[in-house]
């Protein structure tokens, strides 16, 4: 359900064990500035949640918070997902720009414990259409290889959360419709949380509704 | 056995970097030989072998502080360091896997430089290699959690050596004591209690270096 102005809230929290994502209250301060006003969020198993909000709107900080690689300030989030179970696709792709693309998703692979890596990276690869640059540096890519790359790292090890900041940003439009067909097989099955400044796009997929204002 | 594998496949990561890379390693050999030979000219003839030993360890520590700011060069260039806190690996396992990574450097750079400073100065004992060998691993173990830190800050070129020298003080005691001492075993195994009192440190506090 669609919400306040100031992006509290959108929907009742549910107290339901299924509830993968529930933030209380949350809010993040960097220094005096305030990143995030405080919000409320519950997003359930299997949902497909969608951010929305202008720029500056702590988006990106929300999804941060979500992804353990910020802490709040103030309120609560439990995020009910094991570490090495969570996919987080950000502004920067995550990868070292002097290793090449199966070199990167080699190493996740490792630390994620992926079984069959391998085949996974080959198909991951093959999918987002990187397979003829896997061997070149990640430094050498576009901007929008480098965010298909990012897609297969955050992908890799099929996480049961996946939160994805902005993922549209920088593809092509081939790129886009890939991504495209890629959430609305992950929909359902996997919980996505998912920022865009076009709702529009994942309308269709979405679940559940965030306004950041 | 799983986090000697991550530790070993973030090692491995490093070395990999570097060889292709070479950001780091030739600055720091052009580094420590220039030194020596800018030390061969600078000390008088009658400087005697004790004064040089000191300017060994000089160019040693300072050496180690130009790897060590490079140190999460990578990382910090494509935000790769939230890739690896993401991950489901120990986060210790990130600080030592980079740690491993630089004391291979600093192996090499020794390797280089001892054989220098016996071409310029006096021959190299058996002692001073003990000492560099256990000062390399407290170099690494200390140096790699404050370049962590330091990584973070947008003054990272002032606050590294800032942190890091005055903790390094100890090393360079312990290692030009070694080298001249008569009783270097004392020495020896002053460096081997740092090395071990830091590296466990470190190790337990890199989590809170790498999460808010």
């Amino acid at each position: 359900m669609p919400l306040g102005p100031r992006g509290e809230l959108f929907r009742a929290v549910p107290e339901s064990g299924l509830v993968v994502i529930r933030a209380r209250a949350l809010e993040r301060r960097f220094g005096r500035k305030r990143a995030l006003r405080p919000v409320d969020l519950a997003v359930e198993r299997g949902q497909f949640a969608v951010v929305t909000g202008p720029n500056g709107s702590g988006k990106t900080t929300l999804l941060r918070l979500v992804g353990g690689l910020l802490a709040p300030t103030r309120g609560e989030l439990e995020v009910d997902v094991d570490r090495g179970r969570l996919g987080f696709v950000g502004h920067e792709a995550l990868v070292y720009r002097d290793l090449t693309a199966l070199e990167n998703l080699d190493l996740y692979g490792r630390l994620y414990r992926v079984p069959e890596r391998r085949e996974r990276i080959g198909r991951l690869l093959e999918r987002f259409d990187l397979w003829d640059a896997r061997h070149e540096r990640a430094g050498t890519f576009s901007r929008g290889m480098l965010q298909r790359l990012a897609l297969c790292r955050g992908l890799l090890h099929e996480p049961d959360l996946l939160v994805l900041d902005e993922p549209f940003t920088a593809l092509d439009a081939d790129g886009a419709a890939l991504l495209d067909r890629q959430l609305a097989e992950l929909a359902g099955a996997v919980t996505v949380l998912l920022s865009t400044h076009d709702p529009v796009r994942v309308e269709r997929l979405a679940t559940t509704r965030l306004v950041l204002g | 056995m799983t986090y000697f594998a991550d530790v070993a496949a973030l090692a491995r990561k490093d070395l990999r970097l570097e060889l292709r890379a070479r950001d780091t390693l030739p600055a720091m050999l052009l580094f420590v030989v220039s030194t020596l030979v800018v030390f061969h000219f600078a000390l008088p003839a009658d400087a005697g072998e004790l004064a040089a030993q000191g300017l060994l360890w000089l160019a040693l520590v300072f050496t180690a502080l130009l790897g060590l700011a490079r140190a999460w060069a990578p990382e910090r260039e494509s935000g790769a360091l939230d890739g690896l806190v993401l991950a489901p690996c120990d986060r210790s396992a990130i600080w030592l896997g980079k740690a491993l990574a630089t004391f291979v450097f600093l192996g090499v750079i020794s390797a280089v430089a001892l054989p220098a400073f016996a071409v310029f100065f006096a021959p190299v004992s058996w002692e001073t290699v003990a000492g560099v060998a256990l000062a390399n691993a407290g170099i690494c173990a200390v140096g790699t959690l404050l370049a962590a830190m330091a990584a973070a800050s947008r003054t990272r070129e002032l606050v590294l050596p800032l942190l890091f020298l005055p903790l390094a003080i100890p090393l360079v005691v312990g290692g030009v004591g070694a080298s001249i001492s008569d009783d270097p075993g004392r020495f020896l195994a002053f460096l081997g209690l740092y090395d071990g009192v830091f590296a466990l440190l470190c190790w337990a506090s890199f989590e809170y270096v790498v999460s808010e």
